[in-house]
């Protein structure tokens, strides 16, 4: 008998909705992953361009200190900050520590792991990577 | 395709419900078929579903059993999200429109209807079984004493009734199709936290591998869609607490 493969992909996996502020936190946690990767390697590059002489540094280093540059220099700070503080949720998550205890289930079923706790702290990841970001943005767009 | 009315008896509301079908035999694509419902308060999506096959479309596929959310069979994607179709009233769903669509992750059979074997195959990995040479029952053997918090321990784990939507609703199944998924791995944790079990490294060494227990990110989606209240997330963090050597 044939079977259709019913694969969700990138699409389904990406997608922060449906599932509440977890799978949002989920979604920013892997783009913010990326893109401090790809932070990382331009910023070897960036750095490595001193091996070509003052000149070449200082032109790369120009490149930072335009509006673009500063906004995307924001946005690392944002993505640092969030990555850092919700990586230390689930650092304590993953070795099974602030998810709640195993309970004989009652209707309607509200998932202990889903636990307030754990969604305050995804929140407040958001909000210090605003502050954070508003932070930054004053620092290198202010004189 | 054409909408239809149901001729069931008049009910003051009514719902829009699209089904979709696909028959691998002879298509690939997913067309709708839309269908007027009549509902009351504590109509369900498969009440619904089965008033279009008996009235309307007898060529609907769908999977289900005991109508009660015990035996897991009509899983499948309402609205955008995966659950039982029996245990989903109309009227909860706030919506005049209500989309049925057979559960991701998994390959489709014909229209609602998924082949689950890939959940089952990986389910027995997992030795679900307890593994304890003297748990025979011989003349000699008397039963097993737990104390409650013994049992509070792993309760909650077995009441997994293999409805698949853990795994459907799971971001790296989405991505992964060697994934162990959320079902299996709460599984194994079911039974290494049973305390008259003795098949924990056994089972800590079927999960601990490049597509294993590690590819799980904590999204909690498994655990939000779950029927039963199993909490697979829970679980699966609890197991990699014995990986990581925090519990013993
Ligand atoms: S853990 Fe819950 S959602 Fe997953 S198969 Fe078992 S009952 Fe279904």
């Amino acid at each position: 008998m044939k079977r259709n493969e019913n694969r969700e992909g990138i699409k389904g996996m990406a997608n922060p909705g449906r599932y509440g502020i977890e799978r949002v936190s989920y979604w920013l946690m892997r783009i913010t992953g990326l893109g401090l990767l790809a932070y990382l390697i331009g910023h070897i590059y960036e750095t490595s361009s001193i091996l070509n002489g003052k000149s070449v540094w200082d032109s790369m280093l120009q490149l930072t200190q335009t509006t673009q540059g500063h906004i995307i220099l924001t946005l690392v700070i944002g993505m640092c900050v969030f990555h850092t503080a919700n990586g230390i949720r689930l650092m304590f998550a993953h070795g099974g520590f602030g998810v709640g205890k195993p309970t004989r289930p009652d209707y309607p079923y509200i998932p202990n792991s889903q636990n307030m706790k754990n969604k305050l702290c995804i929140y407040a990841s958001i909000g210090v990577a605003a502050l954070a970001m508003m932070y930054g943005l004053s620092v290198l767009f202010g004189e | 395709m054409a909408e239809e009315q149901s001729p069931t008896e008049a009910s003051s509301k009514t719902v829009t419900l699209r089904i979709a079908k696909s028959n691998p035999e002879h298509d690939s694509a997913s067309q709708f078929a839309e269908f007027k419902v009549p509902y009351e308060r504590w109509t369900t999506v498969l009440d619904a579903i089965l008033d279009v096959k008996k009235h309307m479309d007898h060529s609907v596929a769908v999977r289900y059993s005991c109508r009660q959310a015990s035996c897991g069979s009509c899983g499948m994607k309402i609205n955008g999200r995966p659950g039982l179709a029996c245990f989903t009233k109309i009227s909860e769903l706030n919506s005049d429109v209500v989309t049925v669509e057979p559960m991701n992750n998994y390959p489709i059979v014909r229209d609602l209807v998924v082949d689950l074997e890939g959940m089952f195959s990986t389910h027995k990995k997992m030795k679900p079984f307890i593994i304890n040479e003297e748990s025979e029952v011989t003349a000699n053997t008397k039963e097993f004493l737990q104390t409650p918090e013994q049992v509070e321990e792993y309760i909650q784990f077995s009441n997994c009734i293999k409805c698949g939507l853990c795994n459907s609703a799971c971001p790296t199944m989405a991505t992964d199709s060697s994934f162990l998924g959320p079902q299996a791995l709460t599984q194994a944790y079911r039974y290494v936290a049973d305390n008259r079990d003795k098949g924990k490294n056994e089972r800590l060494k079927i999960i601990d591998e490049s597509h294993g227990i590690w590819r799980c990110h904590f999204a909690g989606s498994c655990s939000q869609v779950c029927p039963k209240g199993v909490d697979p997330a829970m679980g699966i963090q609890m197991l990699r607490g014995y990986l990581l050597g925090f519990k013993k």
